[in-house]
């Protein structure tokens, strides 16, 4: 277990330098293109694309410019926007990771929860209504875009209902940071948690239900039933503790794809400043070292997320702890 | 024959196939020497895990060997190149338990059987439309199946006309030697009656050899001329059917024997128990492999592996102590 | 046994699966048996037959979506075709107990073996942790299972197919049931092995007084191991009675056929073995008549009509057969043991 654990971080590290070489390289070492002047923006001064390709040491060999980007981009913290007047961009990240986090972090608690009982109940009663229904109800939320979910849900919370009792809790767009007290954090956050979970509870309650449903026609349901267990603890217990393996690792890597910046159109629609509509400006104003920053923060969010996923897995199967 | 003893059909020396497991190495055949002569039956028997089943892919090739020879009709074949082993194909022919899976289920039985006429050139060129055609009579008849056959799908059959079915196929090309892996192990035993009966009469009219490779002793005593027993990846017994079978040499190959349930009431009183389950084949026991579950072990077993030697009557056994 | 009751009564059990169209396909026809306490009864019957359907049925087990199950099963006078959910539940894993062919995938694999025999024990059992543990560590080492603590704590896949078939094993007998219902339980295993688990099987009467349905394929483990043996062919009983007799003078042709097809291990080999011509048919394409009669040496016009099951053999001795041969006055010989 342990000996699994340390060969599993080992692998992290190393897919997180193949990232960092592989996006620099994509980046600063494509051939026919001059990296200074993709830096410096358009339009720039002769000045300017000297002062840069002498700070990132475009006239140095490949490793070198690699180890100062890196140190810049971890160490010193010091890379800049040439594009927006020399912002520094790292701390520009860190302020929108938070955002990025609470509002990913908010809605996954949403969906597991609400899939969990969604999928369950439905299994549980296959073939009736109720079961239709649900899968229904599934299917709608899966087929509502994002950013009309969320522009229909401002109107009714914004203005058109924002005076009734319903909804005048509801503050205005943006973010409060849990800093300033979780009431606030809590009340700018539940409505993008609500919409961003729409789409996912959708998809993980049928896939779960899918998935018991199937574990249904497993022999060790059978027994569990046969050992005179009633409906619910045989589906619980052995269906549901089965059937969330796989619910893990889709979960793993859909909210890390959120945190690296999925959640741009939800983050749009509610004025939050998080790391997709960082990345957004970075790309519209081809910021080079913004996007630079954006992407590596995305990939050491996916690999750790992934991280995570296989260490619940080992909690989860036994079968992968042994190595099977 | 030339007064000289006849050469074997098929000849394997010191074959071992290993795999590897993780860090460890599993041996699933470890210096298996026998030999096959024409128009003989060798029954290859033993527990799962024995590897019987990866000696009979060995034998022709179907697995790569790690070691060792195998020489059919006096040629080695493992060290031929793919192109020249494509030549011998036609010669030695293998059939397999699951007679479904072994039939793509979406072609008819003609097109399956016709398979390898079209793919190999007959004795004189290649085989025209009516060649083949007048082929696949002659061989659903030889295995007991109507001529409509040829026009249906493999789902439309039971499993004892499907494994006819596999049969007619391996026979297309009129081999020499036909290596059956468990085949009438998956059908029930008013079906395997008829399928070891046919196995007996194509022998009797084509003059095949046979490996064939089971668990049941009773099958294997029905149709073999010869027995090899297999313990932990290595032949601990080889001799004549009705000798090793009447007359064990090997306490494991007496063990066998005795836990077989015959159909006859009162049969269970003389038997010998063998304790325990067989060891992973990926840390066998030192000394004789059988010595942890071996009635009459002795201290020189648990250190000194014995090696095959004759025991009187053709019969060898890899043994310190051979039963008298 | 004498005057007393059976511990189990099945009086001509019926399933029927729908077939569309407002059809039905019967999967067990009209199959009537009884267990004693403490006996061995074995079922067999190749696949198809509805052996396994019989059992599943008797524990309420069947959920394929409008099975039809008529007839009747009285357990110590309790019917259970139809018995209500809760009811059901109380009994099975208490009363009635079950064990399956293939024990690597009939235990659920995320959790060990001991918290699943625990979890049985404190089902129909008031029983702290610490007691059901103590209860499935004695149950593992009564099945011969070694160093039974350290095995509690070990997943499914981390033992050998043996281990895993005596923890199934030791987990039904965990509330101590009057019928243990065995479905294939030797059939996945290693003839070793299974000749390990069979003498368990033996002991289980002796030693927890259990009565034992054997579900199983395999003559050679019905000659061995059961009292009386119930031959199911398509559906419907083709002949039953006390071991010995069955096995020393089948009347049914198809029992006999079944047991001349089996290679003998002994003595003379045959040159060819006796075989029965063609398959078992489809449950929805079975004869209106005798099911057996397609493939049967002896058919002729009586068999048109389902024969009923007739005593036969020793006066008395409880073996009949559903067969006109007995009846016409011309049995079948008896096997040469």
């Amino acid at each position: 277990m342990i000996s699994a654990f340390a060969r599993r971080l080992g692998q992290t590290v190393t897919v997180l330098f193949g990232i960092s070489v592989l996006v620099f390289l994509v980046f600063f070492a494509t051939p026919g293109s001059d990296p200074t002047a993709r830096i410096a923006g358009r339009n720039a001064s002769p000045e300017t694309m000297a002062a840069v390709r002498h700070e990132y040491g475009f006239d140095r060999p490949l490793p070198v410019q690699y180890v100062r980007m890196m140190g810049r981009l971890f160490v010193t913290r010091d890379l800049a926007s040439f594009v927006d007047h020399g912002e520094l961009v790292v701390p520009e990240v860190i302020d929108a990771a938070p955002v990025t986090l609470s509002l990913v972090a908010g809605a996954a608690v949403i969906w597991i929860v609400a899939s969990v009982a969604m999928g369950t109940v439905a299994a549980a009663l296959r073939g009736t209504l109720v079961d239709r229904g649900l899968m229904m109800l599934g299917l709608v939320g899966i087929s509502m875009p994002v950013f009309w979910l969320g522009e229909v849900a401002n109107l009714v919370t914004q203005s058109r209902y924002h005076q009734t009792w319903l909804f005048s809790w509801v503050p205005g767009l943006g973010y409060a940071p849990l800093t300033q007290g979780p009431v606030a954090w809590f009340t700018h956050l539940a409505i993008p948690w609500c919409v961003l979970a729409v789409l996912f509870i959708g998809i993980y309650g049928r896939v779960l239900r899918a998935d018991l449903v199937s574990a249904y026609g497993e022999d060790f349901m059978r027994t569990a039933r046969a050992k005179g267990l009633s409906e619910t603890r045989v589906l619980l217990r052995h269906g549901l503790r089965t059937s969330l393996i796989t619910f893990v690792s889709l979960f793993g890597l859909d909210f890390a794809q959120l945190v690296g910046g999925g959640a741009l159109l939800t983050e749009v629609v509610f004025g939050l400043q998080g790391v997709g509509r960082l990345t957004y400006q970075g790309l519209i104003n081809l910021d080079l070292p913004l996007i630079m920053a954006t992407v590596m923060y995305s990939a050491v969010f996916v690999v750790l997320a992934n991280a995570v996923v296989d260490l619940v897995y080992l909690l989860l199967d036994p079968r992968v702890r042994d190595g099977l | 024959m030339t007064g000289a003893a006849e050469a074997p059909l098929l000849e394997a020396r010191d074959l071992s196939k290993h795999y590897r497991v993780g860090r460890q190495v599993l041996r699933a055949v470890d210096g298996v020497s026998l030999a096959v002569r024409a128009g003989e039956t060798l029954g290859l028997v033993g527990e799962s895990g024995c590897g019987k089943s990866t000696l009979g892919r060995c034998l022709l090739r179907l697995a790569e060997p790690s070691g060792g020879t195998v020489a059919f009709e006096g040629t080695d074949i493992t060290r031929m190149s793919e192109r020249a082993l494509r030549r011998m194909r036609p010669r030695m022919q293998m059939v397999f338990q699951d007679s479904y899976a072994a039939l793509n289920p979406r072609r008819r039985i003609g097109d399956l059987v016709a398979e390898p006429l079209r793919v190999h050139p007959g004795p004189d060129g290649r085989r025209g439309r009516d060649g083949i055609a007048a082929r696949l009579a002659e061989l659903v008849r030889l295995v007991g199946l109507p001529e409509t056959a040829l026009q249906r799908y493999p789902h439309e059959f039971s499993g004892g006309q499907r494994q006819r079915i596999n049969i007619a196929r391996a026979l297309a090309l009129s081999p020499a030697l036909v290596v059956a892996d468990e085949p009438v192990s998956a059908l029930d035993v008013s079906i395997q009656a008829q399928i070891v009966n046919l196995f007996m009469d194509l022998q009797a009219r084509l003059g095949l050899t046979y490996v064939f490779i089971a668990h049941d002793l009773s099958v294997v005593r029905q149709i073999a001329t010869r027995v090899a027993v297999m313990y932990l990846g290595a032949v601990v017994e080889l001799g004549g059917a009705d000798a090793v079978l009447h007359a064990p040499a090997h306490p494991y190959t007496a063990a066998l024997i005795s836990a077989v349930p015959e159909p006859v009431v009162g049969a269970a009183s003389r038997r010998t128990l063998l304790t325990g389950d067989v060891p992973s084949p990926i840390a066998p026991p030192p000394g004789c492999r059988f010595h942890t579950r071996c009635p009459v072990v002795q201290a020189r077993c648990r250190t000194e592996p014995p090696v095959l030697r004759d025991v009187g009557g053709g019969q060898q056994a890899a043994c310190h102590f051979p039963l008298g | 046994m004498g005057s007393e009751a059976p511990l189990l009564e099945v009086r001509d059990l019926t399933i029927a699966l729908p077939a569309g169209r407002g059809g039905w396909t019967r999967i067990v026809e009209g199959v009537s048996f009884s267990i004693g306490a403490g006996e061995i009864l074995g079922l067999v019957g190749e696949s198809g037959s509805g052996k396994s359907m019989t059992a599943l049925a008797l524990m309420g087990l069947i959920d394929a979506p409008g099975a039809r199950i008529t007839g009747s099963a009285r357990y110590r006078g309790q019917e259970l075709i139809g018995l209500d959910r809760r009811r059901m539940r109380a009994l099975r894993g208490a009363e009635i107990a079950m064990i399956f062919q293939d024990p690597m995938t009939a235990m659920t694999p995320v959790h060990t073996i001991g918290w699943q025999i625990d979890e049985q024990i404190r089902a129909h059992r008031r029983l702290s942790r610490a007691g059901a543990r103590a209860r499935t560590v004695q149950l593992l080492s009564e099945m011969g299972v070694p160093d039974p603590e350290r095995a509690a704590g070990r997943y499914p896949h981390q033992l050998s197919g043996g281990l895993r078939q005596r923890a199934m094993i030791a987990m039904a007998l965990s509330c101590d049931p009057s019928l243990l219902i065995a479905d294939e339980p030797t059939t996945a295993l290693d003839v070793t092995v299974q000749a390990q688990i069979l003498d368990l099987l033996r002991r289980l009467r002796r030693d927890h007084g259990s009565a034992v349905l054997l579900i199983t394929h395999d003559m050679g483990v019905v000659a061995e191991t059961c009292d009386r043996t119930m031959v199911l062919y398509a559906g419907t009983v083709a002949e039953r009675g006390p071991t010995a007799a069955l096995f020393a003078r089948p009347a049914h042709p198809y029992t006999a056929g079944l047991l001349d097809s089996i290679p003998p291990l002994r003595g003379a080999r045959p040159a060819r073995l006796p075989q029965i011509a063609g398959a078992p048919p489809n449950p929805a394409e079975r004869p209106d008549g005798c099911p057996f009669q397609p493939r049967c040496a002896f058919g002729h016009d009586a068999c048109g009509v389902r024969p009923a099951l007739v005593a036969c053999g020793a006066p008395g001795d409880g073996q009949a057969v559903a067969c006109v041969l007995p009846s016409e006055g011309r049995p079948l010989p008896a096997r040469l043991a």
